[in-house]
């Protein structure tokens, strides 16, 4: 056995130009933390929320920057470099899904600003401390007191979520899950109305994310004991160089993929998503669906194209039947929910599942012809359809309402159609391109994940793709007929006048939907010179 | 020294607190099953460091109780709510989203 060894002291390098993005992300965080020790409270909802959506613009700007010097830069191979010796990632890719998230929080804060729809205060509960239906809360509400922590704590899980897809080496990737994760627990737990299934909703994801992630992190060790390194370029040498599956190198992919599948809420590991997407406040569920799913994507192609690359054939059959099961659970459960927003939670659970079908075509680009995708490009691809997409209908189910704030059970929006044709018809719209109908995002993406997977060989996946894409168009289309072909029940709903946010998040959301089905290329050009994993 | 013994034992821990997580009622205790499998992995951190002969696993173990102490701030606090709420930290009677 070794010793441990003695190594002199290297001052570590790292570019702070690179990795700016992250750190002004980070850094506004922690100046919204100051915000809210210092500044009145009466003016800090306007400090912090202008803040966040700056900081946040900064922040893509810098993305915008750092993506032009490393394609000035590119020598032709993978574009970008690794930076913090080692432990993160500034390619292609990690830029691309940079931008993305960064454009996705950007809407999602807007929702979180939204004050007009709750009467001239946000959406997220008064006190959180104050008990439910008690004397504290009341005066807590009477006074119009807000939490805007919640930006402060939207943009730590931002930072996380920036962190996580372009972790190079496994720790990383660990201390970014969780920090993408615990601000969101809490967030989901901050819902102003029906409190309790908003703080249902946190203990659920609490506990499973948890638990969820502690599987991922005994992953982390196991594979840490085969490779001696967490970094991915070693675990792939170590991967590579040795023939025959090793137990310890098995099990730890397996309990890696329990922690990502989770975050990407794929069966059999989505079981909160459901619940969480429904507690949670509605603008923190549109930032979930979006922004965790295409930063858990990132992460969950990164460690199995770059880390475990050499194990393919070990992981890819598991990888097909959660496809397959995560499609089948997502459509078929989908059809028997009665709450707008649990439905769109199984149909998230279902594009996941779409999403882990183009991950497995892995075909590369370093191996495919001038004018094909490669996987990861299609991938990505999807991610940035299906995430404005889902940004703009939850800013719907926002606008939809009654006397007790939101009202989501299907049966309350029948008569949609006639009581606001516009709101009924965008929300349509949305719900075509979740089917995937051509001239929307979704048949886009649904088509560049397909083919890509086909001409990976996998095509019986792709055929139980496009069944469960017609069984889940049932159900987005049974939406549609009690919007605009059934009566409305009581006095039907209301829908609520936004202020300017919310509509620029749906406009944006029904404008890009529309705009990457007819004319993807641009996105598709973008994904493509994204390239693929720096190694 | 042989490192096998200590990464049974990781292993059991890390079982013991699986099993406790799918089978204790009460939140404060399902949590505690949570720390106990970090704790675990913290265990074979440590053991495949000596067995490797590098420091990456003992760094790794000082990162992760950092990220433990920062889930237990975030998890009582959720547990607290929910159990002022409701005068009862019992996940089975958190239910009222289901279906």
């Amino acid at each position: 056995m070794n010793a441990l060894a003695v190594e002199p002291f290297n001052v570590p390098h790292i570019s702070y130009g690179k990795l700016s993005p992250l750190l002004i992300v980070f850094g506004v965080a922690l100046v919204g933390v100051l915000v809210e020790a210092y500044a009145p409270r009466e003016r800090r909802y306007l400090i912090q929320s202008v803040l966040a959506t700056l900081g946040l613009v900064a922040a893509l700007a810098a993305v915008v920057v750092v993506a032009a010097q490393a394609s000035a830069n590119n020598d032709g191979s993978s574009l970008g470099t690794i930076e913090a010796e080692g432990a993160i990632a500034v390619d292609g890719p990690s830029l691309f899904i940079w931008g993305t998230v960064l454009i996705f929080s950007i809407m999602s804060m807007l929702l979180f600003a939204e004050r007009r729809l709750e009467g001239g205060i946000t959406a997220f509960a008064g006190q959180a401390a104050a008990l439910p239906g008690t004397e504290a809360e009341r005066e807590a509400a009477l006074r119009g007191i807000e939490h805007t922590e919640v930006f402060p704590l939207a943009m730590f899980a931002i930072g996380g979520m920036l962190l996580f897809p372009a972790a190079n080496d496994l720790l990383t990737m660990f201390v970014a899950l969780e920090v993408l994760s615990l601000p969101l627990y809490l967030l989901c737990g901050l819902a102003r109305r029906r409190r309790l299934i908003s703080q249902e909703a946190a203990l659920k994801y609490f506990l499973l994310g948890a638990f969820s992630s502690a599987f991922f992190l005994y992953g982390i060790a196991l594979v840490y004991g085969y490779a001696g390194s967490f970094e991915l370029a070693e675990i792939d040498t170590a991967v590579s160089s040795t023939t025959g599956a090793s137990g310890l190198l098995l099990t730890g992919m397996a309990l890696l993929a329990v922690g990502l599948l989770f975050k990407v809420s794929a069966a059999p590991f989505h079981a909160w998503t459901p619940d969480v997407y429904q507690g949670a406040p509605t603008a923190v569920t549109a930032f979930m669906a979006a922004c965790t799913k295409v930063a858990a994507f990132g992460a969950l192609l990164r460690v199995f194209y770059v880390g475990l690359g050499g194990a393919r054939w070990d992981w890819e059959p598991l990888m097909w039947l959660v496809a397959a099961l995560t499609m089948a659970i997502g459509s078929i459960i989908a059809i028997t929910q009665t709450d707008i927003k649990r439905m769109l939670a199984y149909s998230s659970i279902a594009h996941a599942g779409f999403l882990i079908t183009g991950f497995i075509g892995a075909q590369q680009g370093l191996s495919i012809a001038g004018e094909e995708i490669s996987s990861l490009q299609a991938v990505l691809f999807y991610l940035v359809a299906y995430g404005f997409t889902t940004i703009g209908a939850f800013a719907v189910v926002t606008v939809v309402r009654d006397a007790g704030g939101e009202t989501t059970h299907l049966s309350r929006w029948a008569g949609l159609g006639k009581e606001a044709p516009l709101v009924a018809g965008v929300f349509a719209f949305f719900l075509l391109a979740f089917a995937g109908i051509p001239l929307t995002s979704g048949f886009t993406g649904k088509w560049a994940v397909f083919t890509s997977a086909w001409s990976g060989g996998a095509w019986p996946l792709v055929v139980v793709a496009v069944l469960m894409s017609v069984v889940a168009a049932f159900f987005y289309v049974r939406v549609i007929v009690v919007m605009f072909f059934s009566d409305p029940v009581g006095d039907g709903p209301t829908v609520a006048v936004p202020s300017a946010l919310t509509t620029v998040a749906i406009t944006v959301g029904a404008a890009m939907t529309l705009l990457l089905g007819v004319v993807p290329q641009p996105v598709f050009d973008l994904a493509r010179h994204a390239g693929e994993f720096i190694r | 020294m042989s490192v096998t013994p200590f990464l049974v034992l990781s292993a059991v821990l890390f079982g013991v607190g699986a099993v406790g997580v799918l089978v204790r009622r009460n939140a404060i205790v399902v949590f505690m099953c949570v720390e106990l499998m970090l704790n675990a992995c913290n265990l074979a951190f440590i053991t495949f460091a000596r067995q490797h002969g590098n420091l990456d696993g003992q760094i790794a173990a000082f990162f992760v109780m950092v990220v433990a102490a920062a889930e237990v701030v975030v998890g009582l606090a959720i547990i607290m709510t929910i159990f002022r709420t409701r005068r009862s930290a019992s996940v089975d009677d958190a239910s009222l989203l289901k279906y």
